[in-house]
C-alpha cells in the first residue's frame, strides 16, 4: 500500500516491471506484519490495562476495607527481669521507651521498656512503720495515683512524661510530682487502716474515697490552689461520709465529674452512690453484677469512666453504665457482655484513647475486647512458662507490658487498629454509652478521646433508601408512562423532538438540579404545599377533564392535530393548573389550614424540615426520570411490529394492545429500566446533599431529611484522618454503593439483553 | 360515543389513559423547560440594571425612614403566617405582599438585604440622580451623590460632578489593575525564586552533599536572596506609591435616609446611575456585566465579581482528562471489538465495563482520594519531591488527581461509544479491506478506525459534558472554593499539575451552600449556573447530532 510505484533504480537496463522487485516486496511484507504485531499487541496492552484499571478499583476499596474486619495480633518483642517483683502497678509511656512499676515499699521505678534497665526510682514519703495496704490510680490519662496506707493516710504522687529534644532525637524523661504536698494526706480522721481507696482528679480538683478497715466509707474533696506569685500551694479540703457503706469492699472507683461512687464488694455487688451533692450522697442501688457463687475479681472504668468493666471468679466480663429511665432516675445496668475467660480475671486495663481493654486471668489467658463493638479481638494463653501477672498499656496501643508471675517482664508490641467496627456495630442496634436504649446512630467524629465513635449505617443506608424511594415513587410512574406515550403514540414529528430533550434532561449536572432543589424549589414547596399536594393530587384528573373536553372540539381541528399530539395540547393545560393552583394556595391555606399548611403540620405534630424527602423525590425524580424512559422507550418501541399490527388487525383498541400485547412483550426492558433508575437513585450525592438537610435520621417521614451514604462520604472523607477507622468505614460505605449499582445495573443488563434475544425470536 | 354520557364508553375505549401518558410526557416537557428557563431568567437578569427604588418606610414601632434599592421579588403570604413567626400584622390583613429589596450600604445597615411589608411602605419612585457604586468591599452603595474631592480640595458638585466621577474611577481602576499585575507577575515571581532556593537546600541537604559543596551553594543562595530581596523592596515601594495614587480622590455621598459617606474611589469598581439611563445605555451596561462577570475574579467570598477562574479550571481540567480519556478509551474499545477472544468472559468483562458507567461517581471519588491522591501522590511526592516534605506536592488533592479520577469516571462512556461505532460499521467494508490483501491492522486504522471517528468523538464530547457537570468526586479530589493563582501560569512548569482548581459547579455548590451571605450571591448563583448548563447542553447538543447524523449515513450506506 505504501509504495506500489514502479522501482526507479531498475529504469535503464532489464525489462521495466511496475512490481518492485521481490526482495523489497518480502522486506515491505515483514514490515507490514511487524506493524501488525505491533499493533495487536499495543492494542491489547492498552485494552487490558483498562479492564485490569477498573479491576483495581473494585481491589483497592476491598483492601481498605479489609483491615476493618481483622483481629488484633501481638508480638512479643523483648524480656528481662522486672525491678520488682510483685509491684502495686504497671505503666508503659506513649513511645514504648520507658516503663514505670509502683512498688509495695513505695517506690517508683522509671526504667528502659526494652531493656529492664532502671532509669530512675522516687521513694515516696512512707512513714516509717507503715505498710501499703492498697493502691488506686485515677483517670490513667492523668498520671495521679494514690496508695493507701496501714495508718489512714495516703500517698499521693503524679507523674508524666517530658520530651526534649537534645540533638534532634527525642528523649524522654519522667517527672514525679505532688499536687497535694508530698507529705502523706490523712483520709481517714480515725486512722484506720484503708482497705479500699479511690482518686479522682478533675484539673485541680480532687476527689479521695476510701473504704476503712472498721467498715466506714470516707469522702474528701481537695482542690488545690496555687498562689501564683509565690507559687505556694494550699489544698481546701472537706470531708464527708457515705451512708450504708457496704460490709465488704474490695475496689471504689469515682467518675470524672465527681457525681457518681461505685463500690464492689466481696459478695459479687457493686453499689452504686450519687455524691453530685456530697452533704446528701445517699446509696441509689446494690445489684448483683456476676452470676451467683461468682465473685468480682477486677472492675474498671473505660475510658470517660462512664462505662465499668465488671471480670468475675469464673472468667466473666461484663460492661455495665448508669441509664437514666423517663423519671430521670439513674440505674446501673449490664449493658453488654463479652467472651468468657477460662479462669477467675485477675486485672482489667483499659485503653486510654477509645473503650477498649485487655483483660488477664489466673490461667495465663489474656484477652483484648471493645467496649461498642463488643469484640473479643485475642484471647489466648501463653506458653505455660508465661503466666500473666499484671499488664500495662501504652497511650496509643501500639506497645503493652506483661508482667509474669515469675518476676520477668515482656514487652509485647500490639497490632489492634481497628477494635470499635463490628458486623454487630455496623448494622445493629447498639447501646451507646449515656443513652437509654440500644439504636442505630451516627455520630462518627468528635472532638474529645472520650467520645464514643457511633458508627452504625443504617441510618445512612434507611436515608439512601428513602431517598431513593421517593424520587423512584415520583420518576418511575411520570417515566414509564412517557416512555408508552413516546415509543408507541405519538407523532414521529414530535418524537424527534422529545427526544433530544430527554436527553437534555439527563444531561443537565447534578449540581445545578442540588441547587435549584435546595434554594428555590424547597422555599417554593414549603410556601406554596397546599398547591405541591393540589397538583400532585389533581394533575391527572385535570388531564382527563381536558381530554374529555377535547372530544368536543370541532372535527376539523381534531383530525389535523388528532393522534399523537396529545401532549402538545396538554402542555398548556398543565402551565395552566399549575399557575392556578399556586395563585389559588394562600386562599386554600386561609380557608382550611388557619393560614399554612406547613404550620398546620407542625400544629399536627407533624415535623417539617424545609430540605425534606419531597424535594429530594422531586430533584433525584427529575435526574433519574431520563435514565428510566430511555431504557423504557427502548424496550417498548422494540417490541416486533407485526405483534402489534396482529393485535390492532384482530380489533384491539390501540390501548388494548398497549396494554395485552405491548407492555407484557417489553416488561422485562421496562423492569430493567427501573432497576438502573434505582441504581442511580441510591448513588446520586450533590441532590441530597444540597436537598436535604444532612441529619441522619431513622424515619421514614417525607417531611424530613435524610443523609445518605454518598453524601455522608463526601461530607466526611475530607476531614478523616487516612487509615482511621473512620476512614475505613467509608470506604466501606463506597464499597457497599459500588457493589449495590454493580450488582443492579449487572442484572438489569442481563435482563436487556435477554429480551432483545427474544425479541429477534419472535 | 358522541353523547354527553359516552363517559363508560369513553373510558373503555382506552382513549383517557393514553391521554394521560401523553400528560406524563408532557409534565416532564414542562419540568425540563421550566428549570432551562428558570436558569436563563434569573442568570440572564442579573446584569440588568434595574431602577432604584425609593419609597418611605414606616414601621409600626420606630421612625419612619426613606429606603432606596433594587427591588429583588415580591410575594403574598398569608398573615397568619407572618403573625406566628412575630410580625405585628394589622388584623383586617388576610394576605400581605412583601417585597425583598437590596438596599446595599453595608457598612451602614449591617445586612444589605431587607424585607418591606406593603402595608408600611407608600409607593414607590425611582428617584432622578441616583447613583449605584459597585464597591471592591462592603457591597453596593445606593444613593446620591454630593461631592467629589481630590485629597483635601473640591473638584465637583452635584449632577455636573458626573463625567469627572466616571474619568476618575476609571484612573482608580487603571491604577488597581497595575497594582494587581505587580502582586500577580513580579511578586509572585519573587516568592517563587526564594522559595526554590529553600527547596534546593533542603534537597542538598538530603542528598548529604559534602559541607564545602553546601558552603559554596549557601553562599551563592544567600546572594540572590539578596538580589531577590532588594527587587522586592522597589517593587512594594511602587506598590506603595501606587496605593496612595489610587486613594487620591474620594466621593461624598449620601444614603437614602440622608446619612453622608466618604468612599474612596480606589474601592469603587464601578459607578452608573441606573435611573438616568437610557435603554442602549442599560444594554451596554448589560454585556459590559457579562463580559465582567466571565473575566474577572470573584471577590468578597465569592458572592461578588466574576467566575473566570471557576471557567479556567473547569476547561482545564477538563482538556487534561479528554487528553488522558481518549486514547485509552479508543484502544480499549478496540481491543474489546477486534482483538479480544470473544467468549464468556468477555462478555462478562464487557458487561462489566458497561456498568461502571452507572456506578455513583462518589466511589470513584473515594477511589481517586485512597488510591490516586494519597497511594500513588504519596509515593510520587517521596521519589521526586523529597525536599517539599512534610507538606505534600501531589501527594494532596490537584488538578492531575482531578482529571485522572474523572478519566477513570469517563472512561466507560468513550469505550461504549466507541464500540458502538465499530460495531456499526458494515462487515463488508471490513472483508473488503481484509479481501484487497490488507493486514488486519491496515483494516483497523485505514478502514473501519477512520470511519467510526464520529462515534469516538461522539463518546469524548458526552465524556466531556459530563466530566464539565461532575462535582462529588472533586470534592473529594482537587476542586477547592478559592485558588489563589490558575493552574497554567508564566512561572515554571507552567502548567502546575499539583495544584488546586476551581470549578463551576463546585462554585455553585460552595457559594449556594457554604456562603454567609446567600441572598447576595443568589443572582450570581444562577448566572454561573446558567454558563455550566450552557456549556453542558451545547456539548450535548453537539453529540446528538453528530450521532444522529452518524446514524443516518450508516443507515444509508448498509441499505
Amino acid at each position: 500500500m505504501h509504495s506500489t510505484h514502479p522501482s526507479q533504480q531498475s529504469a535503464g537496463d532489464a525489462p521495466r516491471s511496475l512490481l518492485p522487485t521481490g526482495e523489497r516486496r518480502a522486506r515491505l511484507r515483514r514490515w507490514r506484519s511487524v506493524k501488525d504485531k505491533i499493533s495487536k499487541y499495543g492494542i491489547s496492552f492498552a485494552g487490558i490495562s483498562v479492564v485490569l484499571a477498573f479491576a483495581t478499583i473494585f481491589v483497592y476499596l476491598f483492601s481498605e476495607v479489609g483491615p476493618l474486619f481483622s483481629s488484633a495480633s501481638v508480638d512479643q518483642k523483648t524480656s528481662y527481669q522486672s525491678p520488682t517483683a510483685k509491684p502495686l502497678h504497671s505503666n508503659i509511656e506513649r513511645y514504648g521507651e520507658i516503663g514505670l512499676t509502683v512498688t509495695a515499699d513505695a517506690k517508683l521505678q522509671f526504667f528502659n521498656a526494652d531493656t529492664g534497665e532502671l532509669k530512675q526510682q522516687v521513694q515516696l514519703a512512707l512513714p516509717a512503720d507503715v505498710t501499703v495496704t492498697t493502691f488506686a490510680k485515677a483517670d490513667p490519662r492523668t498520671g495521679t495515683i494514690i496508695l493507701g496506707l496501714s495508718n489512714g493516710q495516703a500517698l499521693i504522687a503524679k507523674h508524666e512524661y517530658l520530651l526534649s529534644y537534645p540533638n534532634d532525637k527525642r528523649q524522654v524523661n519522667p517527672k514525679v510530682s505532688y499536687p497535694l504536698g508530698e507529705a502523706p494526706v490523712q483520709v481517714d480522721a480515725q486512722g484506720q487502716a484503708l482497705v479500699a481507696i479511690a482518686i479522682q482528679e478533675k484539673d485541680e480538683n480532687r476527689m479521695l474515697s476510701a473504704y476503712t478497715a472498721d467498715g466506714r466509707l470516707v469522702l474528701s474533696n481537695m482542690v488545690a490552689e496555687t498562689v501564683f506569685l509565690t507559687g505556694e500551694t494550699t489544698v481546701v479540703r472537706t470531708d464527708y461520709t457515705l451512708p450504708d457503706a457496704p460490709a465488704s469492699a474490695s475496689r471504689i472507683l469515682i467518675d470524672n465529674t465527681f457525681q457518681n461512687l461505685f463500690v464492689a464488694d466481696k459478695a459479687g455487688q457493686i453499689h452504686y452512690y450519687a455524691i453530685n451533692n456530697p452533704e446528701q450522697a445517699r446509696l441509689v442501688q446494690s445489684v448483683n453484677a456476676v452470676s451467683s457463687g461468682a465473685q468480682i475479681t477486677a472492675i474498671e472504668f473505660l475510658v470517660g469512666t462512664v462505662s465499668l468493666i465488671v471480670g468475675s471468679s469464673t472468667g466473666e466480663l461484663s460492661q455495665w453504665f448508669l441509664v437514666r429511665d423517663q423519671h430521670n432516675n439513674f440505674d446501673l445496668k449490664q449493658i453488654r457482655d463479652f467472651e468468657q475467660h477460662p479462669g477467675a480475671i485477675t486485672q482489667i486495663e483499659a485503653e486510654y484513647s477509645r473503650k477498649g481493654f485487655m483483660a488477664i486471668d489466673d490461667k495465663g489467658h489474656l484477652g483484648i475486647h471493645y467496649g461498642t463493638s463488643a469484640r473479643t479481638l485475642f484471647l489466648d494463653a501463653f506458653d505455660d512458662e508465661l503466666q500473666p501477672q499484671q499488664i500495662a498499656i501504652s497511650p496509643i496501643n501500639t506497645n503493652f507490658l506483661l508482667l509474669d508471675t515469675k518476676g520477668q517482664m515482656h514487652k509485647f508490641e500490639l497490632e489492634n487498629a481497628h477494635p470499635d467496627v463490628s458486623y454487630t456495630a455496623l448494622w445493629n442496634e447498639v447501646w451507646y454509652e449515656g443513652r437509654d436504649e440500644a439504636k442505630y446512630i451516627w455520630q462518627a467524629s468528635a472532638g474529645s478521646d472520650e467520645f464514643e465513635a457511633k458508627m452504625s449505617m443504617v441510618p445512612l443506608a434507611l436515608g439512601t433508601l428513602k431517598a431513593a424511594f421517593f424520587a423512584m415513587l415520583f420518576a418511575t410512574p411520570l417515566a414509564i408512562m412517557s416512555a408508552i406515550y413516546v415509543a408507541y403514540f405519538m407523532t414521529p414529528v414530535l418524537r424527534g423532538k422529545v427526544k433530544p430533550t430527554i436527553e437534555i434532561m439527563a444531561a443537565l449536572p447534578t449540581v445545578i438540579l442540588g441547587f435549584l432543589a435546595g434554594l428555590w424549589l424547597a422555599p417554593f414547596v414549603e410556601e406554596y404545599l397546599s398547591a405541591v399536594f393540589a397538583i400532585l393530587i389533581l394533575m391527572p384528573f385535570m388531564m382527563l377533564g381536558a381530554a374529555y373536553l377535547w372530544r368536543f372540539m370541532p372535527e376539523s381541528i381534531r383530525n389535523r392535530f388528532g393522534l399523537g399530539w396529545e401532549a402538545a395540547f396538554l402542555v398548556p393545560v398543565i402551565i395552566l393548573f399549575g399557575y392556578l393552583a399556586v395563585s389559588a394556595s394562600p386562599v386554600i391555606d386561609n380557608a382550611f389550614f388557619d393560614g399554612s399548611l406547613r404550620q398546620w403540620f407542625t400544629d399536627n405534630g407533624i415535623n417539617y424540615d424545609q430540605r425534606n424527602a419531597l424535594i429530594v423525590g422531586i430533584a433525584m425524580g427529575f435526574a433519574v426520570i431520563p435514565n428510566i424512559f430511555s431504557i423504557a422507550e427502548d424496550a417498548i418501541f422494540n417490541v416486533p411490529r407485526h405483534l402489534t399490527q396482529g393485535s390492532l388487525a384482530l380489533g384491539a383498541t390501540p390501548w388494548q394492545t398497549m396494554v395485552g400485547v405491548v407492555l407484557p412483550t417489553a416488561s422485562p426492558g421496562v423492569f430493567a429500566a427501573v432497576m438502573v433508575g434505582f441504581g442511580r437513585a441510591v448513588g446520586e450525592t450533590m441532590i441530597v446533599l444540597m436537598a436535604t438537610g444532612n441529619s441522619p435520621v431513622v424515619n421514614f417521614n417525607i417531611f424530613e431529611g435524610m443523609r445518605t451514604l454518598s453524601a455522608n462520604i463526601a461530607v466526611e472523607l475530607p476531614e478523616t484522618a487516612v487509615g482511621s477507622t473512620h476512614f475505613r468505614v467509608l470506604f466501606l460505605a463506597a464499597l457497599v454503593l459500588f457493589v449495590f449499582t454493580f450488582v443492579f445495573n449487572t442484572l438489569a443488563e442481563v435482563i436487556r439483553q435477554r429480551l432483545r434475544q427474544r425479541f429477534s425470536n419472535l | 360515543m358522541k353523547s354527553l354520557f359516552g363517559v363508560r364508553a369513553w373510558f373503555r375505549s382506552g382513549t383517557p389513559w393514553i391521554w394521560l401518558n401523553a400528560g406524563a410526557i408532557a409534565l416532564c416537557l414542562v419540568m425540563v423547560i421550566g428549570v432551562l428557563g428558570l436558569i436563563v431568567v434569573r442568570g440572564g437578569s442579573h446584569f440588568w440594571p434595574a431602577d432604584l427604588q425609593q419609597t418611605e418606610w414606616s414601621p409600626e414601632s420606630g421612625q419612619k425612614k426613606v429606603i432606596m434599592g433594587e427591588l429583588v421579588r415580591a410575594e403574598t403570604v398569608s398573615a397568619v403566617m407572618l403573625r406566628e413567626s412575630g410580625a405585628t400584622v394589622p388584623a383586617e390583613l388576610e394576605a400581605v405582599t412583601r417585597y425583598l429589596v437590596k438596599v446595599g450600604n453595608r457598612d451602614l445597615y449591617g445586612r444589605d438585604f431587607s424585607w418591606y411589608m406593603d402595608y408600611e411602605i407608600s409607593g414607590w419612585t425611582a428617584p432622578e440622580g441616583a447613583i449605584a457604586l459597585e464597591r471592591r468591599e462592603r457591597g453596593n452603595f445606593y444613593g446620591f451623590p454630593l461631592k467629589l474631592n481630590e485629597g483635601d480640595t473640591l473638584i465637583a458638585e452635584g449632577t455636573a460632578m458626573w463625567p469627572e466621577l466616571l474619568k476618575r474611577v476609571e484612573r482608580a481602576n487603571g491604577i488597581f489593575q497595575q497594582m494587581k499585575d505587580i502582586e500577580k507577575n513580579d511578586i509572585s515571581r519573587i516568592n517563587n525564586q526564594i522559595e526554590k532556593l529553600r527547596l534546593t537546600e533542603r534537597r542538598l541537604v538530603l542528598d548529604k552533599v559534602s559541607d564545602a559543596e553546601m558552603a559554596e551553594f549557601k553562599a551563592q543562595a544567600e546572594a540572590e536572596n539578596q538580589v531577590l530581596n532588594d527587587e522586592y523592596a522597589v517593587i512594594q515601594q511602587k506598590l506603595d506609591q501606587l496605593r496612595a495614587e489610587s486613594n487620591r480622590d474620594s466621593l461624598v455621598a449620601r444614603s437614602a435616609e440622608g446619612r453622608e459617606v466618604t468612599i474612596s474611589l480606589a474601592n469603587i469598581v464601578n459607578a452608573f446611575a441606573p435611573n438616568d439611563m437610557s435603554v442602549w445605555q442599560k444594554t451596554k451596561h448589560y454585556f459590559n456585566g457579562i463580559a465582567t462577570f466571565l473575566s474577572e475574579e470573584p471577590r468578597e467570598a465569592n458572592t461578588e465579581g466574576g467566575i473566570f477562574p471557576a471557567i479556567f479550571g473547569t476547561v482545564t481540567m477538563v482538556i487534561l482528562m479528554a487528553i488522558i480519556v481518549t486514547p485509552f478509551g479508543v484502544l480499549a474499545a478496540i481491543y474489546l471489538r477486534e482483538y479480544a477472544k470473544q467468549g464468556p468472559l468477555l462478555k462478562i468483562i464487557r458487561i462489566s465495563v458497561y456498568n461502571l458507567a452507572g456506578v455513583p461517581s462518589i466511589v470513584y471519588g473515594v477511589f481517586g482520594l485512597g488510591f490516586f491522591v494519597y497511594i500513588m501522590g504519596g509515593s510520587i511526592d517521596q521519589l521526586f519531591y523529597p525536599e517539599a516534605l512534610p507538606s505534600p506536592t501531589f501527594g494532596t488533592p490537584g488538578l492531575f488527581w482531578a482529571s485522572l479520577t474523572l478519566a477513570l469516571l469517563t472512561l466507560p462512556v468513550v469505550i461504549v461509544s466507541t464500540e458502538e461505532g465499530l460495531s456499526r460499521i458494515p462487515s463488508t467494508i471490513r472483508m473488503g479491506s481484509l479481501a484487497l490483501g490488507a493486514t488486519k491492522s491496515e483494516t483497523l486504522w485505514k478502514v473501519v478506525v477512520p470511519l467510526a471517528t464520529p462515534a469516538m468523538m461522539t463518546g469524548l464530547i458526552l465524556a466531556v459534558a459530563r466530566a464539565a457537570g461532575e462535582v462529588a468526586p472533586l470534592m473529594l479530589v482537587g476542586v477547592v472554593k478559592l485558588a489563589p493563582t490558575l493552574p497554567i501560569d508564566g512561572n515554571f512548569p507552567y502548567i502546575h499539575l499539583d495544584q488546586k482548581i476551581m470549578h463551576l459547579g463546585f462554585h455553585v455548590f460552595d457559594v449556594g451552600f457554604q456562603s454567609p451571605n446567600v441572598e447576595a450571591s443568589r443572582p450570581l448563583l444562577y448566572a454561573t449556573a446558567l454558563v455550566l448548563v450552557l456549556l453542558i447542553v451545547v456539548l450535548n447538543m453537539a453529540a446528538i447530532y453528530m450521532r444522529n447524523r452518524l446514524r443516518e449515513k450508516y443507515r444509508s450506506d448498509t441499505d
